[in-house]
């Protein structure tokens, strides 16, 4: 009786810890994971440019000021669209060294064609 | 009876005066037996014999643009017009590859844009103009204000034999045709044979050309999954600024030059798209001149499209005293 109850105590405390740990360390994961602002505003994006470790994770916070707009780079496989006046997050790993034209393509207006800014992977 | 490759029995034959590409679609035997009895097959696919043709395709003119780099306005989209009409034989018609206007916020500018588009056109001396729009004619309203004025921006009809298709890779947000249209496109085509003579023409590549550049449609792979399936498939489209030539499978893909300002080639090129600088002593560099020659001899995996480039001039306008004598007086 005495022996059963200890065992589960004991069980349900190592599952208490195990998860304990577990939130720790993606905490300490979340933390450590860079986060880059970016503003999209008809017809520019700012920063213009951002350098980015080979590697190395990244999130990209971009919001939109105005319209909706596109954030698109094939080389780092990203492809998001950035509705009216929210924010979307984007995390990325670069396994490619580089200077990469990113784009709006998202039709936003007459001179849309112009909007993109430029990721460096290092 | 031995079977005839289909493919041999049409030749597309293009001459670029600088205007964009005058094509020519003929056949290359017309003799009776297989040939006969291949032109009938092709005939009765689209309703029509194949029978010999040529015609003009004509891009981004972009009226209202007002540079820089290009501070001449319509004047090479008017010059292009003189050329069309001095050709020694008449086009059936005339495609534009969009970009027709250059887009502005304005509405009232716009439509403005759209009849001087309309105006100047009328001077063209073929009995048929078809169009699709470019992103600068329909991004900002998905295409309605283009539509009021030329009608749907997809659609097909047949001439001579040969299945035109206009595709719309510009009217929603995304460089892309959609699933609706990539439907319609499937059903367009179902009626055809695998050899039946087919071509598109549309304002953005269907492929992956310069996606950094937005040279490229998203999903253009699904619309390439469908003309697969056909042996005898030209792409015409513009939106590059430049002439270019690419096969994906069986597809050949031609672009070709605008009649505003060029882009260099790409391939040379990091970063950006920029336009070339406007050569005041060669106003029209770049504009064009291109000839195209389908030789109808084609292989399976061989290329049957020869291309030459002729540089656009203007005679009558040499250096800078043509420069300043363009901008005072009409080229027609």
């Amino acid at each position: 009786m005495f022996g059963e109850r200890f065992r589960r105590l004991f069980t349900t405390g190592m599952c208490l810890i195990a998860l304990a740990a577990l939130s720790s360390s993606r905490a300490v994961q979340a933390d450590d994971v860079r986060v880059i602002d970016i503003t999209a505003k008809r017809f520019a994006f700012s920063p213009n440019t951002i350098t980015l470790k080979q590697g190395q994770t990244v999130k990209l916070r971009v919001h939109s000021e105005d319209v909706t707009h596109g954030f698109f780079l094939r080389p780092l496989k990203i492809d998001e669209e950035i509705p009216a006046g929210q924010t979307i997050e984007v995390t990325v790993t670069p396994q490619v060294t580089g200077s990469f034209t990113t784009i709006c393509d998202h039709f936003c207006g007459a001179n849309h064609g112009n909007m993109n800014m430029t990721i460096v992977v290092e | 009876m031995k079977q005839p490759h289909r493919r041999s029995f049409l030749k597309l034959a293009g001459t670029s005066l600088g205007i964009g590409v005058l094509y020519s679609a003929y056949p290359a035997a017309r003799s009776s037996g297989e040939v006969g009895s291949l032109f009938s097959a092709l005939g009765g696919a689209s309703g029509e014999k194949v029978s010999p043709f040529s015609f003009v395709q004509l891009s981004d003119a972009h009226v209202g643009f007002n540079g820089p780099p290009d501070p001449l306005g319509t004047k090479a989209f008017e010059r292009a017009i003189e050329m069309i009409n001095a050709l020694p034989q008449r086009p059936d018609l005339v495609l534009f590859t969009g970009d027709l206007t250059h887009d502005t916020e304005d509405r009232d500018v716009h439509v403005q844009r759209m009849r001087q588009f309309q105006e100047i056109s009328k001077r063209i001396n073929a009995p048929m103009i078809k169009c699709v729009p470019g992103e600068h004619d329909a991004g900002l309203d998905g295409g309605a204000l283009y539509r009021e004025f030329f009608g749907e921006s997809h659609y097909s009809f047949d001439h001579r034999g040969v299945h035109f298709v206009a595709l719309d890779n510009v009217s929603r947000a995304k460089p892309e045709i959609g699933a609706e249209q990539l439907a319609w496109l499937k059903a367009d085509l179902a009626r055809f044979s695998k050899g039946a003579p087919i071509v598109v023409f549309t304002h953005r590549p269907l492929f992956d050309l310069r996606p950094d550049w937005e040279w490229f449609t998203s999903d253009g792979d699904d619309v390439m999954n469908v003309l697969s399936a056909y042996d005898n498939v030209s792409v015409l489209y513009g939106h590059i600024h430049r002439d270019d030539e690419h096969e994906t499978g069986n597809v050949h893909h031609y672009a070709a030059r605008s009649l505003i300002f060029a882009f260099p080639d790409p391939a040379g090129v990091s970063g950006p798209r920029k336009p070339l600088p406007f050569d005041k002593d060669h106003p029209f560099k770049n504009l064009g001149i291109r000839t195209v020659s389908f030789n109808g001899k084609a292989q399976p995996g061989s290329r049957s499209v020869a291309v030459e480039d002729i540089e656009l001039t203007a005679r009558e306008f040499e250096g800078i005293n043509g420069i300043q004598q363009m901008l005072r007086e009409p080229l027609v």
